[in-house]
């Protein structure tokens, strides 16, 4: 009851304790900041063997990043597909966001875990079945198989983005709605969707974020002319011996920017740790 | 600290926050209270007056701005919570769900170091106490909020504490069951004897439990007195208001004799008794609904005329809107029914009307 | 949960009720098509293999030297991994539980590894990392070492890669699980006699067990399907030779679909080996909601 020696070394103890941990995760940070700075400093550098900084600037790299890898049409291909992917996850997602938030029926929760799995399980193990059904299915190596296989986990990301904010929502202003005269459609158009909007936009954004970053699917999936920013990306890496590692950052430079742009945007409208999990009151029950 | 005291004495407890715009605003000011062995004393007043944060700061989960606590001659607001040993009861009842009743009870004398064998008959009496048997192995979660409710009280008593702290426990619940359980709350506090400070906003919890009571107004003390003295002579125009006294009128002052004030406006004249020093010829006056007569003969002393503007049947009485001519209006309960745009007369006791500086000069 | 009686009730029950569920059947029927037969196919393609008896594929995995030891491999690398991860995540994630400035930069700093991507990580650890990096120079410069750095192209190029792209998702998800879990718990326990180190003991860590267990089992999974990192900043010919480029060149360079969806089915198999004892293992702690009071 009085504070004695004991207390004191806990106090010190627990100092201690707390400034290793802040420490570890400043380290971090630092470390991660410092990387992006090395790959962008490098990107503009005109050699840089081994000093602090390097011998000269130049912005060539970027110039001839750009013609060597095609990212113009790279980045067309990106684009097509990542919007296409958004669209057709938001499309088949909210309906059926709507249905798992609304409506209890036999089965819901083994329709559930079907939804859950694609995001749980990791790419690369359910990526390679998957490539060899679009090959047989002459799908693999074209654009349209790049979608579907990027469908995969964003359809149900939106499912699962969706649900809270469906919940969310009372549901008795469909009942008022349906009172003062509106059909289901109507209904759909004049309350919900943009009641939902927030949520649409905040679904679009973060599926967008993680398609544009997604390795493995479309690593598995595409052809030379279906390659998205990331894919071509690795492989400039991959065969880094070959080309001016500079080159290869300044392509690196482009795609990190194209995802923090994209990425800065998203979080105007959601919380970052949207990206990792449903944003919850209560975790869920698992 | 399982020791009994004799007094716990605040001494000008503070608590600041930082506001809106950086400047610090004093939830709680300057509370200076003595709380004797056994007494149960009930801090009432509207939300943001300051009566959790006291309770916080009492409790230790709130650090203190300025000011002092002591129990006894021990000083205990360096303490941190789990070192002030006094029992709480939180508003939502804060019961560890991954629990059973009877673990969420025994909680605090775990934490205490005793043995199981020590832990289980006191929880179980604890449990009788509150009427709960059968339950210890249910969940928090299973169990409906009255039940709820006394695991949390059971959960602060079984520890016997040498104070209870309760923050508003009876919000939660539904009308008839917050009078069931307030009925529980004087009864376990009968049979035990500990000194309680509980938290509130409503005035009939206050009024039917508490020996005396703490009526804070934007964390400033405003009265403490007994319940009776509370209820019947307000301190101020703010404790009565918020104990019913409805008719409020701001009139002028005409004369003053003793205690004895006579005020009047444009067709109103009362005398009522002085509550506190009055200035520059205004004053406020302060009448409960329930102490006007209604029907009495016209023009007698404290009498006021007027029109019915609106009658609310309540079962065994009437509350009736009185109008008089210039527009004032008047709250009467009232048995026996008037008619709408009946002319009445209500007459109110010169005792019954209680005069205060009016807000303007206050 | 679901009002389903609300919102039914006054629509014409027959009607209403079999719209709502047709909604669902586009995503379904795309799962089903996409996802379930993708690997159901796999399953039976595996059996089927190009020359030999149904188990031929199997039998050939654990038997070649280059193959069977890859699942070795990638649990040496994701274990430690997921367990550094989680387990820093924990306490870190705990110390920031209060919402604060620093706890919100760092939240959205950390965003940035999990969006950029393991491929970029790889390229800016190369850069970063490389024997003629900062961090290396860094070190000489202090002389805190003054050897040649070796963290590119090897075990502990890959090791780092994982903890860069795996602590933020454990470290989010640890921290959204933690802020679930109502402070007043805590403050309730205090006022018991619960000194801060029997806060956690007693209220914090048996009501995150749960969540604990589902991010190790996330966290896991992700380190254990490594790929990129594997190729770019390991020796994809031996000591980060991980499983998931045996199912790779088994499928894109040997053209051997039946012996490559045999080992993303292995791959898939000792990922649910780890997760069910994980799980079972929480199983054995608390299942139930976490918010106090009314239930």
């Amino acid at each position: 009851m009085s504070a004695g020696a004991p207390a004191r070394d806990h106090r010190w103890l627990d100092r201690a304790w707390t400034g290793l941990l802040w420490g570890l995760m400043t380290l971090f940070l630092v470390n991660i900041g410092l990387m992006i700075a090395a790959v962008a400093t490098n990107s503009f550098a005109k050699r840089w063997l081994g000093t602090w900084l390097p011998d000269g600037w130049t912005t060539a790299w970027y110039v001839s990043a750009w013609k060597e890898f095609q990212l113009d049409a790279i980045l067309m291909v990106t684009v097509e597909v990542v919007f296409a992917v958004v669209f057709l996850a938001l499309l088949i997602g909210v309906p059926a966001a709507y249905t798992l938030a609304r409506r209890d029926f036999p089965g819901k929760r083994l329709l559930m875990l079907l939804f859950l799995l694609p995001l749980m399980v990791p790419p690369i193990t359910y990526g390679i079945p998957l490539a060899t059904v679009l090959y047989k299915a002459q799908l693999a190596g074209t654009i349209y198989g790049v979608i579907l296989a990027n469908l995969i986990p964003a359809a149900p990301f939106v499912i699962l983005v969706m649900t809270p904010f469906i919940e969310q929502i009372d549901p008795n202003l469909e009942s008022a709605a349906r009172v003062f005269g509106a059909s289901t459609g109507r209904m759909f158009w004049h309350i919900l969707v943009p009641l939902l909007g927030p949520g649409i936009l905040a679904a679009s954004l973060l599926v967008l974020v993680r398609t544009i970053a997604l390795f493995e699917l479309t690593f598995l999936t595409s052809g030379p002319d279906s390659q998205t920013l990331v894919v071509a990306l690795y492989y400039a890496v991959f065969a880094a011996g070959v080309r001016a590692p500079q080159s290869v950052d300044a392509m690196a430079m482009i795609y990190m920017m194209v995802t923090l742009a994209w990425l800065l945007i998203a979080l105007r409208f959601v919380n970052p740790t949207q990206l990792v999990s449903r944003v919850k009151e209560h975790p869920q029950p698992a | 600290m399982n020791h009994d005291f004799n007094e716990l004495r605040l001494e000008g407890v503070t608590r600041r926050f930082a506001g809106a715009g950086g400047q610090a605003f004093a939830a709680l000011n300057e509370l200076t209270l003595t709380i004797k062995r056994g007494e149960f004393i009930a801090l009432l007043g509207p939300s943001g007056c300051g009566k959790s944060t006291a309770l916080n700061c009492i409790a230790g989960l709130m650090q203190l701005s300025g000011g002092s606590i002591w129990l006894d001659a021990t000083r205990i607001d360096t303490l941190p919570p789990e070192k002030r040993g006094f029992g709480m009861v939180f508003q939502n009842y804060a019961l560890f769900p991954h629990m059973t009743v009877a673990k969420n009870i025994g909680f605090g004398l775990k934490m205490r170091g005793l043995p199981d064998a020590e832990i289980e008959p006191r929880v179980a009496h604890a449990m009788k106490l509150v009427q709960l048997i059968g339950q210890e192995h249910k969940l928090p979660g299973q169990l409906s909020g009255g039940q709820q409710q006394r695991v949390a009280i059971a959960r602060a008593i079984v520890i016997e504490p040498p104070l209870v702290l309760m923050d508003e426990p009876l919000s939660n619940l539904d009308a008839k069951l917050r009078i069931e359980t307030r009925a529980e709350i004087r009864r376990i506090h009968k049979e035990l004897g500990r000194s309680t400070i509980y938290v509130t906003h409503d005035q009939d919890e206050a009024l039917s439990l508490a020996d005396r009571i703490v009526v804070m107004k934007d964390g400033v003390v405003q009265m403490i007195a007994v319940p009776h003295d509370v209820y019947g002579q307000p301190a101020n125009l703010h404790v009565a208001r918020f104990m019913g006294y409805r008719n409020v009128l701001e009139l002028t002052i005409e004369a003053e004799q003793g205690d004895r004030v006579t005020v009047a406006g444009p067709d109103v004249r009362l005398t009522g008794v002085r509550k506190q020093p009055l200035a520059n010829g205004r004053a406020c006056v302060a009448m409960r609904p329930e102490e006007f007569v209604l029907g009495a003969p016209a023009g007698g002393a404290n009498t006021i005329a007027g029109r019915v503007a609106n009658v609310e049947y309540c079962g065994r009485d009437s509350l009736v809107d009185v109008v008089t001519a210039s527009g004032t209006l008047l709250h009467v309960r009232a048995t026996g029914s008037p008619r709408l745009d009946d002319t009445v007369h209500v007459h109110v006791p010169v005792e019954r009307v209680l005069v205060y500086p009016s807000e303007a000069s206050a | 949960m679901s009002s389903a009686a609300a919102a039914a009730g006054l629509a014409s029950p027959r009607a209403a009720f079999d719209r709502a569920l047709l909604l669902v059947v586009p995503a379904a029927a795309f799962m089903l098509l996409l996802f379930v037969y993708p690997f159901l196919y796999g399953l039976a393609l595996s059996f089927n293999p190009k020359e030999g008896g149904p188990l031929a594929n199997y039998s050939h995995f654990f038997t070649t030297d280059n193959l069977w030891p890859t699942i070795w491999t990638t649990l040496r690398l994701a274990l430690p991994a997921t367990l550094i991860n989680v387990g820093l995540a924990l306490p870190i994630a705990f110390k920031m539980r209060v919402k604060s400035p620093y706890q919100r930069w760092a939240t959205t700093i950390l965003v940035i590894p999990i969006t950029l991507g393991t491929v970029l990580i790889a390229q800016g650890m190369l850069t970063y990392f490389g024997p003629k990096g900062w961090l290396a120079q860094f070190l000489q410069f202090f002389h805190l070492y003054e050897g040649s750095i070796r963290l590119t192209h090897n075990y502990w190029g890959v090791l780092i890669s994982l903890v860069i792209s795996g602590f933020p998702f454990a470290f989010l998800l640890i921290l959204s699980y933690i802020t679930g879990i109502d402070p007043v718990l805590a403050r309730a326990a205090s006022t018991l006699g619960a000194s801060p180190r029997a806060q956690f003991r007693t209220i914090y860590l048996p009501l995150l067990a749960p969540g604990l267990a589902m991010c190790f089992c996330l966290a896991f999974v992700q380190a254990f399907s490594v790929f990129p990192s594997a190729v770019l900043l390991g020796s994809p010919a031996g000591p980060t030779r991980v499983i998931s480029i045996a199912a790779y060149e088994a499928a894109f360079e040997q053209y051997d679909y039946s012996l490559a969806s045999a080992i993303a089915m292995i791959m898939g198999f000792v990922q649910l080996i780890v997760v069910a004892a994980v799980l079972g293992l929480r199983n054995l702690m608390y299942r139930g909601p976490v918010s106090g009071g009314k239930g």
